[in-house]
């Protein structure tokens, strides 16, 4: 059995996936990156092989992707988790032509050809306006967990229109909403409102083409999903295993080559297909 | 997929670099002279579409406050300065050539390739871009120099063509310019000497015409961008100078034996790319290491025609000397065109060069030029089919440049191109067995 492993070091966590010859993930790992993005790469190829129930030396191929990728030392390569999130969400959604991946620090559109490939793909400029960071921000200034923010928006009966989806300036502006009295649904609401605004901008530049599927780690907050969906006037892919979606993708890139390095070998010592040893 | 090479060494190895940096340092060291001697006398003006000619041909020393600003950038010196400018009041959002030089007016202009000297007149060349006005009316007021404001008209016409009104609408300007030369010199203006420089500017503009069409070559001789800007310093420097002339034989010489061996700026030419957009002078190289990691070349530059566009056929006329630097002015150099221009400019480049994809670089300090560029990448991207990459950072201020996210963005573009080649690569070969 080939196994293979995708490592994706995000700005806020690094995802570690392990998949085998049959397209299945066999293991996987989500840490925080913290200040020591090589321990961290390193960690989370660790848990997922523990997960996994492998060896470092079972898998074939490892492929590094994220900001950190020239980080994943231990690699064989490194991709950019553009090409790889386009690569794991047409896996994951083979009718995929457009997908919208939301991190930590940026927000990208990828426009995604019939084989998976990245036809074009536009991202944030460089601010962290309508990013991961953004909502986070938000919810420290409401005194609430990230996860829970996204279910509490739903309950929004009237969205507060946010004056600015600055990361900076967005506590203080949640400040002035509860000193004038506003729900926090309302104001939760109006945050995600406001980046699924953004992000739906951003993402038409490279032209919105179904099917669309979100990827990233706020693709796991079911009041983006649904605010994006209310912008875009359609449904999303929000697959289980989204979060991964990056990581998946590099497993994909390493698996194709350990088998095509693999084939190499076993045509270079005549064992190839149709040869018998 | 992602060719994750490492990194490719990419310095140009040449006689013309290390000709034009003596050439250039004799050039700083007249303008040094002029400020700390009192050598003679320096006139501003601005890239766009000057005209250098004219202040040649009264032995007037061209100084562009825009090449000192670029200076600063390169050698990593501009930041001091343009925090001095935002300390006076400048913006954040404010042009950062225009902070850099402010903020050389507001000490010594000691700089660590010259002393800048003060204007004898403020020459402004207005072409295309507004911010140059108030920037030449600042330094005005800072130097008390004498300032003339040349009003070029911007290329309106559909036609892109500048219309004869025009043309004597600028010459008429040109002729006041040399009545006002005339008063600072104390001399007349010597007609045979004008058009001597104007027909060496001609000569220059052929040499330099016929260096551009060598990159349609593959694999290209040098690199269209980052080479073609060591070539920019002595085109606007040294124009209409027989040593300017010089340079330009010998870079020509240089260039087509470099096609006839073969050879171009990198171990191997993947892909060939029409960039638009000046560069990151402050991280120059590494912006340049961005691209050859992925054996990417520019074969053309819209940024190396900004002081003027050779490449289409225009030239410098002796025979009618201030008619042809209007038409310099008005219609031969990428600033004073329209976007509509732009765009065929581009478009040619694409389709006669032969390149695989367009990348814009846009730069925070020029809103003149960067205004429309994600139209444009639009237009490139879905009209023309042409893969296109916009990208972000600023000419001058370094506070604008963030490695990780262009790499990002680089190196993404570039794997998706070559996914596309291995596939167009693979239905050669299957269509041919």
């Amino acid at each position: 059995m080939i196994y293979a492993a995708g490592i994706d070091v995000g700005s806020t966590q690094t995802k570690g996936v392990i998949i085998n010859e049959q397209f299945e993930i066999v293991g996987r790992a989500l840490i925080d990156t913290g200040a020591n993005v090589t321990r961290a790469a390193e960690r989370s190829f660790a848990e997922a092989l523990l997960a996994a129930g492998l060896k470092r030396e079972d898998t074939a191929y490892v492929i590094g992707t994220g900001y950190g990728r020239y980080k994943v030392t231990f690699g064989d390569a490194q991709i950019t988790e553009i090409s790889c999130h386009a690569k794991g969400a047409f896996f994951l959604f083979p009718r995929t032509r457009t997908v919208i991946d939301m991190g930590g620090q940026d927000a990208k559109g990828i426009k995604v050809g019939t084989e998976g490939d990245v036809k074009d793909f536009v991202m944030n400029d460089k601010c962290a306006a309508g990013t991961g960071r953004f909502l986070a921000n938000a919810a420290e200034a409401l005194g609430l967990p990230l996860d829970e923010i996204g279910t509490i928006s739903l309950a929004a009966k009237n969205p507060v229109r946010l004056t600015t989806v600055c990361t900076v300036f967005v506590e203080s502006d949640i400040m002035s909403y509860l000193a004038q009295g506003k729900k926090i649904e309302d104001i939760l609401g109006g945050v995600h409102s406001a980046i699924a605004a953004r992000t739906v901008s951003l993402v038409r530049r490279v032209g919105i083409e179904e099917e669309v599927t979100f990827t990233g780690g706020v693709s796991r907050n079911i009041g983006m999903v649904r605010a994006l969906e209310d912008k875009l006037g359609m449904r999303l892919n929000v697959s289980p295993e989204s979060h991964f979606v990056g990581a998946l993708g590099a497993g994909l890139f390493a698996l194709e080559r350990a088998a095509k390095a693999l084939g190499s070998r076993r045509q270079a010592t005549g064992m190839g297909a149709g040869t018998t040893a | 997929m992602a060719k994750t090479a490492g990194a490719v060494k990419t310095s140009y190895q040449g006689q013309i670099h290390l000709l034009q940096k003596e050439m250039m340092g004799r050039y700083f060291e007249s303008v040094t002279r002029a400020a700390e001697q009192g050598e003679g006398k320096a006139v501003y003006m601005l890239i766009s579409g000057n005209p250098v000619e004219l202040i040649l041909a009264f032995d007037l020393i061209p100084v562009y406050p825009e090449i000192d600003a670029l200076q600063l950038a390169v050698k990593k010196a501009a930041l001091p300065y343009i925090q001095k400018a935002e300390e006076i009041g400048y913006s954040m959002d404010n042009c950062a050539y225009v902070k850099a030089d402010i903020g050389l007016f507001m000490g010594d202009r000691k700089t660590p390739f010259a002393t800048i000297p003060l204007p004898t007149l403020i020459l402004c060349n207005y072409v295309g871009c507004n911010v140059y006005l108030q920037w030449f009316e600042h330094l005005a007021e800072y130097s008390q120099g004498a300032l003339y404001n040349l009003d070029i008209p911007f290329m309106r016409d559909p036609s892109g063509r500048s219309r004869p009104e025009d043309v004597a609408y600028v010459v008429r300007q040109l002729e006041e310019v040399i009545e006002i030369c005339e008063k600072i010199t104390g001399k007349k203006l010597d007609y045979a000497k004008l058009k001597r420089i104007v027909a060496l500017s001609g000569e220059t503009g052929e040499l330099w015409s016929k260096i551009k069409a060598l990159t349609k070559n593959v694999p290209s001789p040098f690199d269209a961008y980052f080479d073609s800007v060591t070539m920019m310093a002595p085109l606007y420097c040294l124009r209409g100078t027989e040593e300017g002339l010089r340079f330009f034989q010998i870079a020509l010489k240089e260039m087509e034996e470099k096609v006839q061996m073969g050879t171009g700026p990198l171990p191997e030419e993947r892909f060939r790319f029409v960039i638009e957009g000046p560069p990151p002078w402050p991280y120059l190289r590494t912006f340049r290491d961005l691209f050859a990691k992925w054996g990417a070349v520019a074969v053309a530059s819209t940024y190396s025609t900004v002081g003027g566009l050779w490449e289409f056929g225009f030239r410098h006329d002796p025979n009618r000397p201030l008619e042809s630097i209007a038409e310099h002015m008005l219609e031969w150099n990428l600033t004073n065109r329209n976007f509509l221009q732009r765009y065929d400019q581009i478009r040619r480049y694409v389709e006669e060069w032969s390149a695989d994809a367009l990348v814009i670089h846009s730069v925070k300090s020029c809103r003149l030029f960067s205004a429309g560029q994600g139209d444009m990448r639009e237009y490139f991207a879905k009209e023309l089919g042409v893969p296109t990459l916009l990208i972000e950072s600023d000419i001058e201020d370094p506070r604008y440049f963030s490695e990780a996210q262009m790499k990002n963005r680089i190196d993404a573009f570039f794997e998706s191109l070559e996914h596309k080649k291995i596939m167009r690569e693979a239905a050669t070969v299957g269509a041919s067995t």
